[in-house]
């Protein structure tokens, strides 16, 4: 059985030619799935995601999430992240790149019974801060590593 | 190894005039162990992952990659290739009929009726043009799809390509050989000034992989050709074409002679060693 | 496991813990990337993610064009039984979908 989902797109900046809405029957109960923030991606720098994404710039460091990227990426095109976070009730992850034109690289939300643990592969222009950005109980945390990105003599 | 010494030994004395300067054989031993020395803490197994087997942050990192590494995506498309049918009503399980036992150690070989070395990409071909299909493009796209699988169902089989005592087999084994050795390019680089001579050392960021173990990991899935078109997947000859064009030397004709050649001596060289195509790299 | 979906699923079930990867066969184009002709590639990525397990969504990811070509998203849930069913769906910009469903934990691909 295919499930239809609508989602309403919270802008009309969006790329998509087709409009959807959301439409309650046809939604997993509990269900609210998120629209896609065109206001926080689209973002031309980390604040400014950051207030569309979740209206605040209130960062506490923590650390209490472990952050794993490599010192050097062997190639911008994918570099593997992964945000491990401890703090309770960790509701959110979102990963921001300082130095992309676009810092907001993805927000991953959780279920109750989901471990605030994400690994994904995102691209790098260049040498840039990685952000992690934790929502738990609430509250926004947050802590960084930097990942140089190089050009290389042949592989690049 | 033996077998074929014999076998030799038995021909030299039945004087068929063969007259040869080459030692296959010879070479590899020669390649192999200036490798092992220039590496010693790398075991031989290892060198089939390329510059992983001599860079730690890097291996770091292609370690994750494989945890469930993109190529997947292509050894599922190169599988239902395989087995979707053709016009006739065969598939390309009627071409390879021990694709499960795996093939991929046996290319490139010599065909003696034709004289030519037959690659993989050119079976696969063939192929379809013997059951009247159209032909892949050589480079990228199905025919490293169905490369992909195909290697996939041969991986841990030892490399096992032979130069048979044929004055033409050898000498296409000894030009391979010589594109191996020559500079080319307005770089003037050969393959060997980075593969061999500079293995392991860096050219800017990139740190150069030991020719010994270069070809059992192909078809292979680049995250800079995946940036670039979306598919990741490319053949050898791809590959060397790229090199080429990097020194800023003209590139070949993908299953052209001269590449089919580099790929007979250079995949000699890496006799023995397990196949694990399609592998990724950067 | 020679299916049609774009999404390949590999997952294990250790003590009701579920850890779920999911490799993705897609672009990924930002629309920021030019071709050899010097024409702008148009923007095609996944904006949204799902997975579900249970009636719940457990995972909901929104994502930029700058995750690479190809994703890689790997995450865990707690709750989760041998057997189990989940969903896993994505749409991208353009409106184009695909979702599959599997069983975890799943089998990894056989030689």
């Amino acid at each position: 059985m295919d499930q239809q989902r609508r989602i309403l797109l919270k802008s009309t900046l969006a790329a998509s030619a087709t409009t959807m809405a959301i439409s309650a029957g046809l939604l997993t109960p509990k269900a609210v799935l998120a629209a896609w923030n065109t206001a926080a991606f689209n973002a031309k720098d980390v604040d400014a995601a950051l207030t569309s994404a979740y209206d605040s710039t209130a960062l506490t460091d923590s650390n209490k999430i472990k952050l794993k990227a490599p010192d050097v990426a062997e190639n911008g095109a994918s570099v593997t992240i992964t945000v491990d976070s401890k703090l309770d009730k960790t509701e959110a992850i979102s990963i921001l790149v300082k130095n992309n034109a676009q810092p907001l690289t993805a927000t991953f939300k959780f279920g109750a019974k989901t471990e605030g643990f994400i690994t994904t592969n995102i691209k790098m222009g260049k040498s840039s801060d990685v952000i992690a950005v934790v929502k738990a109980n609430g509250k926004l945390y947050t802590t960084k590593q930097q990942v140089k990105v190089t050009i290389g003599g042949c592989g690049g | 190894m033996k077998k074929y010494l014999a076998a030799l030994s038995v021909l030299l004395m039945i004087a068929t005039p063969v007259v040869t300067q080459a030692s296959p054989d010879g070479d590899l031993k020669k390649f192999r162990s200036y490798f092992t020395d220039k590496f010693p803490e790398v075991p031989m197994a290892d060198f089939v992952n390329g510059v992983y087997s001599v860079d730690k942050a890097s291996r770091e990192q292609w370690e994750e990659f494989e945890e469930f590494p993109a190529y997947e995506i292509y050894i599922s498309k190169g599988e239902s290739l395989f087995y979707k049918k053709f016009a006739n009503g065969k598939n390309f399980v009627s071409c390879f009929p021990d694709y499960k036992k795996g093939v991929r150690q046996n290319y490139p070989h010599f065909d003696k009726a034709s004289g030519k070395i037959v690659t993989m990409e050119g079976d696969i071909n063939k192929c379809l043009t013997d059951n009247g299909e159209k032909p892949f493009g050589w480079k990228k796209g199905k025919i490293a799809y169905v490369g992909a699988y195909i290697a996939y169902m041969s991986r841990d089989n030892k490399l096992n390509v032979k130069v048979p005592n044929d004055a033409k087999a050898i000498a296409a084994y000894e030009r391979g050989k010589e594109h191996f050795y020559a500079k080319r390019g307005q770089l003037n680089m050969s393959c060997a000034d980075c593969h061999y001579y500079n293995a392991g050392n860096k050219i800017r960021a990139d740190i150069l992989s030991p020719a010994l173990g270069h070809p059992t990991g192909f078809p292979v899935y680049r995250n800079k050709w995946a940036s670039k078109s979306g598919d990741g997947m490319g053949t050898l000859h791809r590959r060397y074409g790229g090199c080429n064009k990097q020194v800023r030397a003209k590139p070949f004709k993908a299953q052209s002679d001269e590449y089919k050649a580099l790929e007979y001596f250079h995949t000699y060289m890496s006799n023995g060693l397990e196949l694990n195509g399609p592998s990724l790299r950067k | 496991m020679a299916t049609s979906s774009t999404i390949q699923v590999r997952s294990s079930v250790k003590k009701g813990v579920a850890t779920i990867k999911c490799l993705v066969s897609h672009p990924m184009e930002t629309g920021m990337r030019k071709d050899k002709k010097g024409k702008l590639i148009p923007a095609k990525f996944i904006q949204n993610l799902s997975c579900e397990h249970a009636g719940n969504v457990v995972l909901d990811a929104e994502l930029n064009g700058s995750v690479s070509t190809n994703p890689y998203i790997k995450f865990k849930f707690s709750g989760a039984t041998k057997g189990d069913t989940i969903k896993v769906s994505w749409v991208d910009n353009k409106g184009d979908k695909d979702s599959v469903e599997v069983e975890i934990p799943t089998k990894r691909r056989r030689k």
